[in-house]
């Protein structure tokens, strides 16, 4: 028995050294669909395109008080019995647990594109990104399904090496939905400086070539070379494997501000980009959040409150107050934000110019609700102080 | 005890969030790479493995 972390990526690591660090000493068991331990994606989009990509390399260090936790790679969770208390793995092996702690995070929404499958990727293992670098050449055509972070990114990446990019979204300019109007405006004028070429309002109806793809119909008739396609295009939970147990899965893994699922009385978990959880800075409606410091900061809340749980303490039910926080690297430009910026009501440049480095504000009914820096990160001190004291003064923070 | 912090700098990418973490301990030198207190108190411990922690390359270990 013990506790077993379905998913073995960073929210998992993290809820299990936080369980250990919590005082847990029962057995761990990690069960992960990929064959690696835990690794560091953004990487995946950004340096590590440039050459063969090495797994080992962007492994997580592990704290010494993991030592003992057994890794289970390469083997799938199929289903779980909450009441009954195990989960089967997809070899059919069944594992009883007293404690489970629920981390397999997204995967990449594929979109139903007629044509060679041969060239298509998402992007989201070292697998993919293998798959697209050998592919990204110079003079080789890469063609971006969606503009969000990982498409601009990838694009930006693949200029460098020399490949041509088209961006292909149904949006009015890119990375709009996280950053607003103006700034996606700002972003898609520095892309072209460098090169990329965009069809914004467009979408791909169907992929020429034998085998591979060699050319991509946008729905104006418009026949594009491509022979590298990332599809960017958003992401569904891995809750799958849930399903059948009452929980609420609308959109990830519902949970407290504990981390705690909710529908159950069985000592479950979530984190990380599945689990759907109340913020302090966003109020009390349960928001999903895809940003790489938060399963750190679930995996810790989580590990305190299944370790509680299991030595028959009383688990804190107090308000989550972690701080999200996104960085993004294109050519020399680092974006980073703090906050909740895709919860804004009003958008305004407060220092610099949006066309170079400058600080965003963004703002709801009750204020600052994020910010945004370009290449001002050292200077967003002060505003991520007012986002951090907004978060404690949430009710009953 | 003291608590040993080793920033590796060629790692380093210059995101500076371990700095947001704990600003006493972590610093950004004039070509945004990171610098760290060498030693500290094992007080201290927590706030360096959590800067640790939210380091985007993996560059800080802390001993
Ligand atoms: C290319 C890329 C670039 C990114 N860049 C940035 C960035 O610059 N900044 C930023 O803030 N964030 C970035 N992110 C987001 C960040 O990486 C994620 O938020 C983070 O990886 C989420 O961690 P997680 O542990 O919740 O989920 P994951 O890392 O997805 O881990 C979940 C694990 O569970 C496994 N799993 C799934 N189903 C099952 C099952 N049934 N049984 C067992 N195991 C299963 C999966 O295979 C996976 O290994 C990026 C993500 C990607 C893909
Ligand atoms: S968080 Fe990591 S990459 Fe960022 S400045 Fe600190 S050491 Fe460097």
């Amino acid at each position: 028995m013990g506790v077993v972390v379905a998913g073995a990526g960073l929210g998992g690591l993290r809820a299990a050294e936080s369980l250990r660090a919590a005082g847990y000493s029962g057995e761990i068991t990690v069960v992960g669909e990929e064959p690696h331990h835990p690794y560091n994606r953004p990487p995946l989009s950004k340096q590590a395109l440039s050459g063969p990509i090495d797994p080992a390399g962007l492994e997580f260090r592990r704290k010494a008080g993991v030592d003992d936790v057994q890794w289970r790679l390469g083997s799938p969770v199929a289903g779980a019995d909450l009441a009954g208390r195990t989960v089967t793995l997809a070899d059919g092996t069944v594992l009883p647990f007293d404690g489970l702690v629920v981390a397999t995070g997204l995967r990449p929404r594929r979109l139903p594109i007629p044509g060679p499958a041969g060239g298509r990727s998402p992007l989201r293992t070292v697998e993919d990104a293998e798959h697209i670098r050998q592919r990204l050449a110079p003079g080789s055509h890469l063609v971006v399904l969606g503009a969000g972070f990982i498409g601009c990114e990838v694009a930006a990446t693949a200029r460098a090496l020399g490949a041509d990019a088209l961006l292909v979204a149904v949006d009015e300019e890119p990375l709009i939905r996280p950053l607003g109007r103006e700034v996606g405006a700002a972003m898609r004028r520095r892309h072209e400086e460098h090169g990329v070429e965009f069809a914004l309002g467009r979408t791909v109806t169907a992929f020429e070539g034998v085998d591979s793809a060699e050319a991509a119909v946008l729905d104006d008739g418009r026949i594009v070379p491509a022979d590298v396609i990332v599809e960017a295009v958003g992401t569904q939970p891995n809750v799958e494997w849930l399903a059948g147990n009452g929980l609420d899965l609308t959109d990830g893994v519902l949970v407290d501000s504990g981390m705690q699922v909710q529908g159950t009385d069985a000592p479950v978990v979530a984190v990380g980009d599945i689990a759907r959880y109340p913020l302090a800075l966003a109020g009390p409606g349960p928001l999903r959040i895809e940003h790489w410091n938060m399963p750190t900061e679930t995996g810790r809340r989580a590990g305190r409150t299944l370790a509680a749980l299991l030595l028959g303490e009383a688990p804190d039910r107090g308000p989550f107050t972690a701080m999200p926080s996104f960085w993004s690297d294109q050519y020399d430009i680092s974006l980073q934000s703090f906050g909740l910026p895709g919860l804004a009501t009003s958008v305004e440049v407060v220092e610099g110019d949006v066309d170079s480095d400058c600080i965003v504000e963004y703002r709801d009914d009750d204020g600052l609700i994020g910010v945004l820096g370009i290449n001002r990160t050292p200077d967003l001190v002060p505003y991520r102080k007012r986002l951090a004291e907004r978060a404690s003064q949430a009710e009953g923070a | 005890m003291t608590v040993r912090i080793v920033v590796d700098r060629d790692k380093c990418q210059g995101y500076g969030q371990c700095v947001f973490e704990a600003d006493d301990l972590f610093g950004l030198d004039e070509s945004d790479t990171c610098v760290a207190a060498a030693e500290v108190g094992e007080d201290r411990r927590a706030d360096a493995e959590r800067a640790a922690d939210v380091c985007p390359m993996q560059a800080i270990t802390v001993e």
